[in-house]
């Protein structure tokens, strides 16, 4: 299982070939509380690096981009009703959506765990 | 930490912010915490449920002396002030000759002098306005020297009252000089979060000292800007540049009730003409209350669409109201489709969103009333 970071702050989780996407603990402590989260219809097809999601915090909106290319197999119900979910487990029970990748070989221009850590101490 | 750019002024109370790991940001040309650790969602139901504190030094405090300073300023804005009891504050409005607003402000009489609160990006705007329009008839000092704070809150007056008992009982919109502690204070019963409290005025040297005081209470949190701008809008009151501007009449704005009698009879300030005819036969457009469906907000600057999808207004203020539990915004639409209970569609990032006019405000006022 591998676990990936983009520069925009989005992380997948691959098992097989299907991937799971979230903002990461950093990102969810730079927007603040969580009010409400647009997720993609299941069927729709992301193109990496394009929009797939939107998390609206008290104070604005943002957008989420896919990490991959991928057909979306499933969107995470339970933010829906509890959107905070996303501040209290951004990269476990705060994940967005699933998708079926369509080029895993786009992976490897993400950053892994250690790579996005000096990435974020960078940006600091 | 983040350390003001050279250009961003600060408040005499920049370094307790930095101390208390505000997350700093440029507003107004100030450098201002938009929250602490405790967060915009938490401190602002903090705010509704006990006590907290604002740092609002950046905004302009203003003196106006002379022969009849309220003479004067009746000739720029259309509040009764003449008719302002010693002691007394009401909210105002600075404007233009097309009726537009320019700034609005709390005036109070307090005795020998008018004491203004105006709008920090438009301090100087005011300062240059009155100086210009008022010249021979009063005169315009602008009050560097002085720091201005806010609590706020149901608790607001237990505390307050534990450092100036008087302060307990005073009237909403009252004004009293007091001390704190020793040190010289000017307090007045009002605010901007829909809750009963206090702004308190000092010297700069000593803001950091009442704060502390202050913030040494079980009861007292800091509170940045940004549970101040969602705790206004819960409350239905306007932000001056967005949901009020040069373009935008007070009967446009529904704040008819800062037109007072008087003066809707005799006139005398600036766009009473167009004021005139918009009190007699209504205004093109109003300022209303938009309650969106479900939980997603719809932000300044949406599309209002009637329910053919024909654009009829837009938002000025909108996000997610945490006392409320639910997204709240309000914007301008056409006259037509101003009445509460409305249907509208919100066009939030390409798609319709559902939405009613809705009263406001959206969290009932809690004003002290004696």
């Amino acid at each position: 299982m591998t676990i990936k970071y983009t520069k925009d702050h989005e992380w997948v989780r691959v098992e097989g070939d299907v991937g799971t996407v979230g903002v990461s603990d950093h990102a969810q402590h730079q927007l603040g509380d969580v009010v409400f989260v647009e997720l993609p219809d299941v069927g729709r097809q992301l193109a990496q690096g394009k929009e797939a999601a939107v998390v609206e915090s008290v104070k604005a909106a943002s957008d989420v981009f896919a990490p991959v290319s991928g057909e979306v197999i499933e969107a995470n119900a339970d933010l829906e009703n509890d959107p905070s979910l996303v501040n209290a487990g951004a990269e476990t029970t705060g994940w967005f959506f699933k998708l079926r990748l369509s080029n895993p070989a786009e992976l490897d221009g993400l950053m892994d765990e250690a790579a996005y850590k000096a990435f974020v101490e960078g940006q600091a | 930490m983040t350390e003001a750019s050279e250009s961003l002024k600060t408040t005499p109370l920049h370094s307790l912010h930095l101390e208390l790991k505000g997350k700093m940001v440029p507003f107004a040309g100030y450098d201002m915490p938009v929250q602490y650790p405790l967060g915009i969602l938490k401190e602002h139901q903090h705010t509704r449920a006990k006590a907290g504190l604002f740092d609002v030094s950046h905004m302009g405090q203003v003196r106006l002396t002379g022969e009849d300073p309220a003479a004067a300023l009746e000739s720029l804005v259309p509040g009764d002030i003449k008719g302002l009891a010693r002691g007394r504050m009401r909210y105002t409005l600075f404007l233009n000759e097309q009726g537009g607003i320019l700034d609005d402000l709390m005036v109070t009489n307090a005795g020998d002098h008018l004491f203004l609160v105006v709008n920090a990006a438009r301090k100087d705007h005011d300062v240059a306005h009155m100086r210009e329009r008022l010249k021979g008839k009063a005169e315009v000092e602008l009050l560097d020297d002085l720091a201005l704070m806010a609590l706020q809150g149901p608790e607001a007056a237990a505390v307050l009252g534990r450092f100036i008992p008087e302060a307990a009982t005073m009237k909403f919109m009252s004004y009293l000089p007091a001390t704190f502690d020793g040190i010289p204070v000017i307090v007045t019963r009002s605010g901007y979060t829909g809750e009963d409290g206090y702004e308190i005025s000092c010297d700069t040297s000593d803001a950091e000292t009442i704060a502390r005081a202050l913030l040494a209470e079980d009861e007292v949190e800091a509170i940045g800007l940004g549970a101040r701008d969602s705790l206004r809008l819960e409350a239905g009151l306007c932000l001056y540049g967005h949901d009020i501007d040069e373009t935008t009449t007070p009967v446009e704005a529904g704040l008819e009730w800062a037109l007072s009698k008087r003066r809707r009879e005799e006139g005398g300030f600036p766009g009473y003409a167009i004021i005139k005819d918009q009190l007699a036969n209504g205004a093109p457009r109003r300022r209303v209350g938009i309650q969106p469906d479900g939980r997603q907000p719809a932000r300044e600057h949406t599309d209002v669409c009637d329910a053919d999808g024909k654009k009829i207004g837009e938002v000025t203020s909108g996000g997610f109201g945490p006392t409320a539990s639910a997204p709240v915004a309000m914007g301008y639409v056409d006259r037509a489709h101003a009445a509460v209970g409305t249907p509208v569609q919100l066009m939030v990032r390409g798609k319709p969103l559902a939405a009613k006019v809705a009263a406001m405000p959206f969290v009932p006022q809690r004003y002290y009333r004696g």
